[in-house]
């Protein structure tokens, strides 16, 4: 059933991939979706969901807690251009380090567990560091003002006279190149250059043998155990390396906007990136980006409708036909949105457990198979494995 | 010893909340072998049934106002003032506890078709997938309380006859100073009566004995010719009853909102856990005790040591719990290990 992909198949994936992200501001663009900080929002969201597939979808561990790491990549991005430099190189590395660190330390606590008791535990220290970032560690985290980059900030690694020209905060750059510059395209291609570093890892460690234990782990635990296997190292492997991709994108959300606050690392938060790999198929190689774009595409277009749009939509349906339509379904967009949201998701997890991967290949099975129906076994969740 | 007294209180009242929400999560678990994300929604939707009855109740009629006779004042009058003169705010001011009347068979039905139309369907499924559908349906029903009732707190007061304080030093025979809400004082007493009850239910009734055998082994009696479905589902509807009746009385203590259910419903998670899957005594148990830490970690002299203790305080404790004995308090050898 797994079948593994020959490597220039994967290659040549990967290369449309890398083509299809980076020409995506032009092809989004008829939809509404072209604007800098929307595509922004997909590599970032893109990246946390991609990592925590590397966790849930290859070994079966449900973590409610990654939001954490994400916020704690989003802090250190933020004290590293306060003290370090408004280079953006030295904040997400060191986004990462943290942020792994912060993982490893969770960790190695969380994993003796499994099931929903991981999962209770993971909510549990989420829990825990958002209530700290609120209270205790305010002079790390500024508390509910949230952290911002100030005009005394210390900036030692960059030249001085930078520090007492501008007027104005200093913003993010590559090497001179400021995130703003190019009306913010700069910023996009940025952070759609570390989605397709991170793009690229992410599918070494689903071909590697690495990932393939993952996927045993999942399918059956004991058995490895029985094997002789020590499954724990690797557990403690792909959940650290999904709390990198998660503090990798904290630290981008600082880096396109810096300024970081406690509300990232609530654990509903969590939740939409659970929600993510869920709504575009778990353990799928590309579920996860499609599940991530499509909920922060309509987060966007629907969140920005609002009654009277509703009401000049529907005129057709004449004066009270479209009122009563607009009170319906306002329900679902503007501050309804999350209502859409929470339909969507159980839908999905009630008709299509493998998400929209898997209804991709059930309509390639029934429209576009050579083979003759009834061929090989039911399209499952692993069956997307093989996309 | 004053501040020691108080917060016993303070913790075995919030220590209620919890226990009876851990009772209906813990009794799900135990019967349907369900994890309820949507759980804490029940809470917020029993204290939206009183703070709906109270505006039921105070559907009101514009009345010129006499008393002003510079200008045309309006002012506005419940109609049952108008109707029962005498007895019309005595109702509206019983808003709360009248709302139990009510709570009781909202919180049946609505648990009944939850179960009914949802729950079933993932009796099988892994618990991820039963987490993740109870969090979607958790969502939609916050959003839909939220259109109605909008994003703020809706503050509806306990009778005025137990607005006040009742002296609890003077009856102990310590010093007049050390008073507490009286309202908190019943929400304790009936979280005990509805703890209870549900115990008199399960241990003493020939219905709570079946549902127990069902609990050890549904397979069996279901081969006694016994229909455990759907003695589950009662189960189910009783566990929401539970959830609503502890959120009704709430209300005058928190002013509920709509995410109000989400705020408990992680600390109950880690109520259930800490007492032990399935094991009724247990969340009840861990219930109080985790209430009563966490008002003693709220303590002046406490927080001084140690600072931010009682952000972190159950959680730590749950994790501790998790780690040194994964079956919880008084959970049963074998279970969920």
């Amino acid at each position: 059933m797994m079948s593994v992909p020959a490597p220039q198949k994967d290659m040549r994936m990967f290369l449309i991939f890398v083509v299809v992200v980076l020409t995506s501001p032009i092809w989004l663009a008829p939809i509404g979706a072209g604007y800098p900080q929307l595509l922004q929002a997909f590599a970032i969201f893109g990246i946390f969901a991609i990592g925590f597939n590397v966790l849930f979808g290859l070994t079966g561990y449900l973590s409610f807690g990654h939001a954490a790491f994400l916020g704690a990549g989003s802090y250190t991005a933020v004290w590293a251009f306060k003290l370090l430099s408004m280079n953006i190189i030295p904040a997400i590395l060191f986004s990462m380090v943290i942020a792994g660190l912060f993982a490893a330390l969770i960790g190695f606590v969380c994993l003796r567990r499994s099931g929903i008791y991981f999962s209770i535990l993971t909510l549990a220290f989420a829990q825990m560091s958002f209530n700290l970032a609120y209270s205790v560690l305010t002079p790390i985290t500024n508390g509910e003002t949230g952290l911002t980059l100030e005009a005394g900030d210390a900036r030692i690694l960059d030249p001085v006279y930078e520090n007492a020209a501008a007027g104005g905060l200093p913003s993010p750059n590559f090497f001179g190149l400021e995130m703003a510059d190019f009306g913010g395209y700069a910023g996009v291609y940025v952070c759609f250059a570390v989605l397709i570093l991170a793009f690229y890892v992410y599918l070494r460690i689903f071909r590697s043998p690495f990932g393939l234990k993952l996927l045993a782990i999942k399918s059956n635990q004991n058995r490895m155990g029985y094997t002789g296997f020590n499954t724990r190292p690797y557990l403690m492997a792909a959940f650290v390396i999904s709390g990198i991709y998660a503090g990798l994108a904290g630290g981008l959300m600082a880096v396109t906007d810096p300024l970081a606050g406690a509300e990232r690392m609530q654990w509903t938060e969590s939740g939409a990136v659970v929600l993510m790999t869920i709504l575009g198929g778990v353990g799928t190689l590309f579920g996860p980006l499609l599940g991530a774009t499509l909920i922060e595409y309509s987060e966007n277009i629907f969140s920005a409708v609002n009654k009277t749009e509703l009401i000049e939509m529907f005129s057709f349906l004449g004066q009270d036909g479209a009122a009563a339509m607009a009170s319906v379904l306002s329900l679902f967009v503007g501050e309804g949105w999350l209502l859409t949201l929470g339909a969507l998701f159980m839908i999905v997890v009630i008709f299509l457990p493998g998400g929209m991967m898997q209804g991709i290949s059930i309509i390639n099975e029934r429209f576009f198979s050579k083979k003759p129906a009834g061929d090989g076994e039911k399209p499952g969740a692993g069956k997307a494995q093989e996309v | 010893m004053d501040a020691f007294l108080i917060q016993t209180l303070n913790g075995l009242d919030k220590g209620g909340a919890y226990a009876l929400l851990a009772l209906g999560l813990t009794l799900v678990f135990g019967t349907l072998g369900v994890v309820n994300f949507a759980h804490g929604t029940l809470f917020m939707l029993g204290a939206f049934c009183a703070v709906t009855l109270s505006r039921i109740l105070t559907i009101s009629k514009q009345v010129k106002d006499e008393s002003i006779t510079f200008f045309d004042a309006y002012k506005e009058i419940p109609y049952l003032e108008i109707w029962f003169p005498d007895l019309g705010p005595v109702i509206i001011d019983m808003a709360v506890p009248l709302a139990i009347v009510m709570t009781i068979p909202v919180m049946l039905l609505l648990g009944l078709v939850m179960e009914r139309g949802l729950i079933r369907h993932f009796y099988k499924r892994e618990h991820s997938e039963q987490i993740l559908v109870t969090f979607g349906l958790a969502l939609v029903v916050m959003q839909i309380v939220k259109s109605f009732y909008g994003a703020n707190p809706i503050p509806t007061a306990a009778p005025s006859a137990l607005a006040g304080t009742a002296a609890v030093g003077a009856w102990l025979g310590l010093s007049d100073a050390i008073v507490y809400p009286w309202w908190r004082i019943i929400y304790l007493l009936f979280a005990g009566v509805v703890i209870g009850a549900v115990f008199v239910f399960l241990n003493y009734t020939t219905y709570g004995m079946v549902v127990r055998a069902g609990m050890a082994d549904r397979e069996t009696v279901g081969l006694l010719g016994i229909n455990i479905g759907r003695r589950f589902t009662i189960v189910f509807g009783l566990a929401a009853v539970v959830a609503g009746l502890a959120g009704t009385m709430y209300v005058p203590i928190v002013p509920p909102d709509y995410h109000m259910g989400l705020d408990f419903l992680v600390l109950s998670f880690v109520v259930v856990v800490v007492g032990g899957m399935g094991s009724l005594p247990g969340a009840v148990l861990a219930g109080f005790l985790l209430g009563i830490l966490q008002s003693f970690a709220s303590m002046n002299e406490v927080k001084q040591v140690l600072p931010g203790i009682d952000q972190v305080i159950i959680y730590l404790v749950a994790v501790a719990i998790l780690l040194a004995r994964p079956r919880g308090l008084l959970g049963r050898k074998g279970v969920m290990e």
